[in-house]
C-alpha cells in the first residue's frame, strides 16, 4: 500500500455549520494570512486557535454538523464517529480516541486521558522525600532511571546538596541505557503496529540485556528506584563495567540489523514518510519536545543546552531532521541510540578515572548510611533511624529541575515548605505534551496512519496519567 | 547579557521586586515583565516573577515577546488555609536564551479563576483541563474546560490539601 499522496478532501455539505476546528476544510489560498492574537503572522502554520487538540464532546458535537438525516442522502457523504481504545493494542496503553471519519479519512480526534491516573502527585504530599522515589519509578515506567535522577536533581536543588562526579557519571551511563532500552520498546511497538512483527523480537533481545544490567546495579529489572536522592542507592557490582562495555561493543551491530529489516522495507517506507507531518512551529505552539520536535527542525536538547548532572563533559551529537514526519522521528531515535552508545562508553571512561572516589554527597543525615557503616558504627546507626523513622527537613522554597528522557523534557516541580514531606510534587511529562499534538498531525490522513502516528510519538500513558 | 546562572557575580538569593530588578537589570524577562511585575526572586538559581492573576494574559504575551517562546506547563500549589490560597505557576522556557523563568499568580479561594493562556500557547489545552481538574481552578477563556484525569462525576477536587490522601469514604 502506499499513503504518498494524500487523499482528496471529503466532500462535505456545503451549506452545513462550519465547524469550529476549520483546518479540515483546506484554507482558501486567496484568505488572509493567518495570525495569532497578537497579529503577528504565523508563517506555516494554522491558527493558534486551531491547534487545539479538541474535546471528546467537541468531536462528537461537530460531528452532528456534518451528519445528514438517516436515508436522504448517499452514505459518501456521511461521516461516522469512532471510538478506539482504550484497550487497542496500537493505543500503547489505556489511551482511547474518539475519531470522527469520513470514510477512512480523519476528520478531527480527541484523546480521552486519565485510565491511568494514580493520584501519583498527591500520593507524594503524604510521604518523607525519600519514600518519593519508588513512586516516580511508576510515572514515565519506561524509563524508571530518569524519572529518578529528575525527582533527585530537584530535590537536591531545594537542598543545596553537591554529588560527587562519580554518582553524577554513573547517573549520566544510566540514563543513557535507559534511552536505549526505551528507544528498543518504542522501536519494537512501532515496528509491530505497522506489521512488521520480527524487529519486536529482537529489540526485546537487547532489552533484556540491559534490563539485566539494571538488575545486577539495582536489584530491580525495571523500578529501579536506583537513583536516590543524595547520588545512588548501592555500590555498582564489580564486574558491571565490563559488562556494560561489552554490550555496547555489541550494540551498533544489532541498529544495523534492525535498519537492515527495515530501512528499505517498502511497506515500512510507505507507512512513514510523508505520514503525520508537524511543522517546527506547530511543534512548539504545542508544547512538543525530544524526539518529535527533533524531527520537526527544531535543535533543542536539555543535555546540550541545559546541562545537568555532567553532561556538558560529554562529547555527542543531537540528530536533528527538518521533514517533521514520522519517518524522520525514526530516523531521529535510530541515531539517538548511536549517540547514547557514545556517551555510555565516554561515561564508562570517566568512571574508570574515578575508581574509589566518594559515590554519594557528604550528607549523612540525608542519604542513608550503607549496612555496613549501619551495623557497626552508633553515629551511623542513629542517622539511618532518623532519616527513616522522620525523613528530613528540606528547606522551603520551590525548584524545578529539568532532564531530556527518553520522550522529551521531563520536568519535576517540588514546592517545599520546610518539613520533611514535600509539600507539592509536579512532574511535566513530555508524552503529555506530545499527545497534544496528535490531532494536527492525524487530521485529513486515514486510521492507518493515527497508528504509525501513535507509534511515533512514543508515548507510555503512565506518565500522562500519573 | 551575561547569563545569571553561570555569572558568578549574581547573588545566591534575592528576594523582592526592587532587589530583583536592580540586580539583574539585564534579565531580558526582568525588562519584558517589569510593568507586571508584583513580587520577584531569585533563588536557586530561578528566577520567580509574581504577577496579579487579572494581568496573566498580559505576562505571558510579554514573557513570549521577551524570547521566552516555549511554554512547559502549568501547575497550582494550593496554600490551605492562606489567603490567597492557590499558587499558579507558570514554568516557560527560552530556547534562545536557555533560560526558564516561572510565572506565578496567586488566586483566591473563594472564586477561584485565572485568564486562559491557550491563545498564546495552545500547549496550555491540557495542562489547564489539569489544574482545573485537580485544583477546581477555572480558566475563562479556555476552549472546553473539562476534567481530564478524573470522571466527569467526581466530587471534589483531588490534589487541594482539604480533600485527604485516601479519598473520601
Amino acid at each position: 500500500m502506499s499513503n504518498s499522496t494524500l487523499p482528496d478532501p471529503p466532500l462535505l455539505d456545503s451549506t452545513a455549520e462550519a465547524p469550529r476546528h476549520t483546518a479540515y476544510n483546506a484554507p482558501a489560498a486567496d484568505s488572509a494570512p493567518v495570525t495569532d492574537t497578537t497579529g503577528a503572522t504565523l508563517a506555516g502554520f494554522r491558527n493558534a486557535e486551531d491547534l487545539i487538540i479538541p474535546g471528546v464532546e467537541d468531536v462528537v458535537e461537530e460531528s452532528t454538523s456534518h451528519h445528514h438525516p438517516h436515508g436522504s442522502d448517499p452514505v459518501t457523504s456521511q461521516t461516522m464517529v469512532l471510538n478506539m481504545g482504550p484497550q487497542h493494542p496500537s493505543t500503547h496503553g489505556v489511551l482511547r480516541l474518539v475519531l470522527e471519519v469520513d470514510g477512512e479519512t480523519v476528520i478531527s480526534l480527541a484523546p480521552d486521558i486519565g485510565y491511568l491516573h494514580t493520584g501519583i502527585e498527591k500520593t507524594a504530599e503524604a510521604k518523607f522525600y525519600s519514600q518519593v522515589t519508588p513512586l516516580t519509578d511508576r510515572i514515565d515506567y519506561i524509563c524508571p532511571m530518569t524519572n529518578n535522577t529528575a525527582y533527585a536533581l530537584a530535590v537536591e536543588k531545594l537542598l543545596g546538596l553537591e554529588i560527587p562526579e562519580r554518582s553524577q557519571y554513573l547517573r549520566v551511563l544510566l540514563n543513557e541505557l535507559t534511552r536505549i532500552q526505551s528507544h528498543l520498546v518504542w522501536l519494537g511497538t512501532h515496528a509491530m503496529d505497522i506489521g512488521a512483527l520480527t524487529v519486536f523480537l529482537y529489540c526485546f533481545r537487547e532489552r533484556e540485556d540491559i534490563l539485566r544490567i539494571f538488575e545486577a546495579i539495582s536489584g530491580q529489572r525495571m523500578m529501579s528506584s536506583y537513583i536516590r536522592i543524595g547520588g545512588v542507592a548501592l555500590e555498582p557490582p564489580a564486574d558491571i563495567y565490563d559488562r556494560i562495555r561489552k554490550f555496547l561493543n555489541a550494540f551498533p551491530k544489532h541498529i544495523e540489523e534492525y535498519e537492515g529489516l527495515l530501512n528499505a522495507n517498502p511497506i515500512w517506507i510507505g507507512r512513514l514518510k510523508g505520514v503525520g507531518v508537524l511543522s517546527g512551529e506547530e511543534a512548539i505552539a504545542l508544547g512538543v519536545t525530544g524526539p518529535p520536535l527533533r524531527a520537526s527542525g527544531v535543535d533543542w536538547d536539555v543535555r546540550r543546552d541545559m546541562p545537568y548532572s555532567g553532561y556538558d563533559k560529554f562529547k555527542f551529537n543531537v540528530p536533528v531532521s527538518k521533514d517533521g514526519d514520522v519517518w524522520a522521528r525514526y530516523i531521529v531515535r535510530m541515531q539517538e541510540m548511536r549517540e547514547s552508545v557514545s556517551i555510555c562508553h565516554q561515561a564508562l571512561d570517566f568512571l574508570a578515572t574515578l575508581r574509589d572516589t566518594r559515590l554519594n554527597a557528604d550528607a549523612p543525615k540525608i542519604v542513608l548510611p550503607d549496612r555496613e557503616q549501619m551495623k557497626t558504627q552508633m553515629e551511623s546507626l542513629i542517622h539511618h533511624f532518623k532519616i527513616v523513622t522522620e525523613g528530613f527537613q528540606v528547606p522551603a522554597g520551590e525548584a524545578t529541575s529539568s532532564v531530556e528522557a527518553p520522550h522529551g523534557m521531563m520536568n519535576y516541580y517540588v514546592v517545599s515548605d520546610g518539613t520533611a514531606k514535600p509539600y507539592r510534587v509536579h512532574m511535566r511529562n513530555a508524552d503529555f505534551a506530545n499527545l497534544q499534538a496528535l490531532e494536527t498531525m492525524c487530521k485529513g490522513r486515514l486510521i492507518a496512519d493515527v497508528v504509525a502516528v501513535i507509534g511515533s510519538i512514543d508515548i507510555v500513558l503512565g506518565a500522562i496519567d500519573r | 547579557m551575561a547569563d545569571p546562572i553561570t555569572n558568578p557575580a549574581t547573588p545566591d538569593a534575592i528576594f523582592g521586586k526592587q532587589a530583583v530588578c536592580e540586580a539583574l537589570a539585564d534579565h531580558a524577562a526582568v525588562i519584558g515583565l517589569k510593568e507586571l511585575i508584583l513580587d520577584a526572586k531569585w533563588d536557586r538559581k530561578e528566577l520567580t516573577l509574581t504577577v496579579a492573576p487579572e494581568n496573566i494574559r498580559a505576562a505571558a504575551q510579554a514573557a513570549k515577546d521577551a524570547g521566552y517562546n516555549f511554554f512547559e506547563d502549568v501547575t497550582a500549589v494550593d496554600w490551605y488555609p492562606a489567603e490567597p490560597r492557590f499558587q499558579v505557576a507558570y514554568s516557560i522556557l527560552s530556547m534562545g536564551l536557555k533560560q526558564r523563568i516561572r510565572i506565578n499568580a496567586r488566586v483566591s479561594g473563594d472564586d477561584p479563576r485565572i485568564d486562559s493562556i491557550t491563545s498564546i500557547w495552545p500547549a496550555a489545552n491540557f495542562y489547564e483541563r489539569e489544574v482545573f481538574d485537580l485544583f477546581g481552578i477555572h480558566f475563562p477563556g479556555h476552549p472546553r474546560l473539562t476534567r481530564i484525569m478524573m470522571p466527569d462525576n467526581w466530587n471534589g477536587h483531588p490534589l487541594r490539601k482539604d480533600y485527604p490522601v485516601e479519598g473520601y469514604r
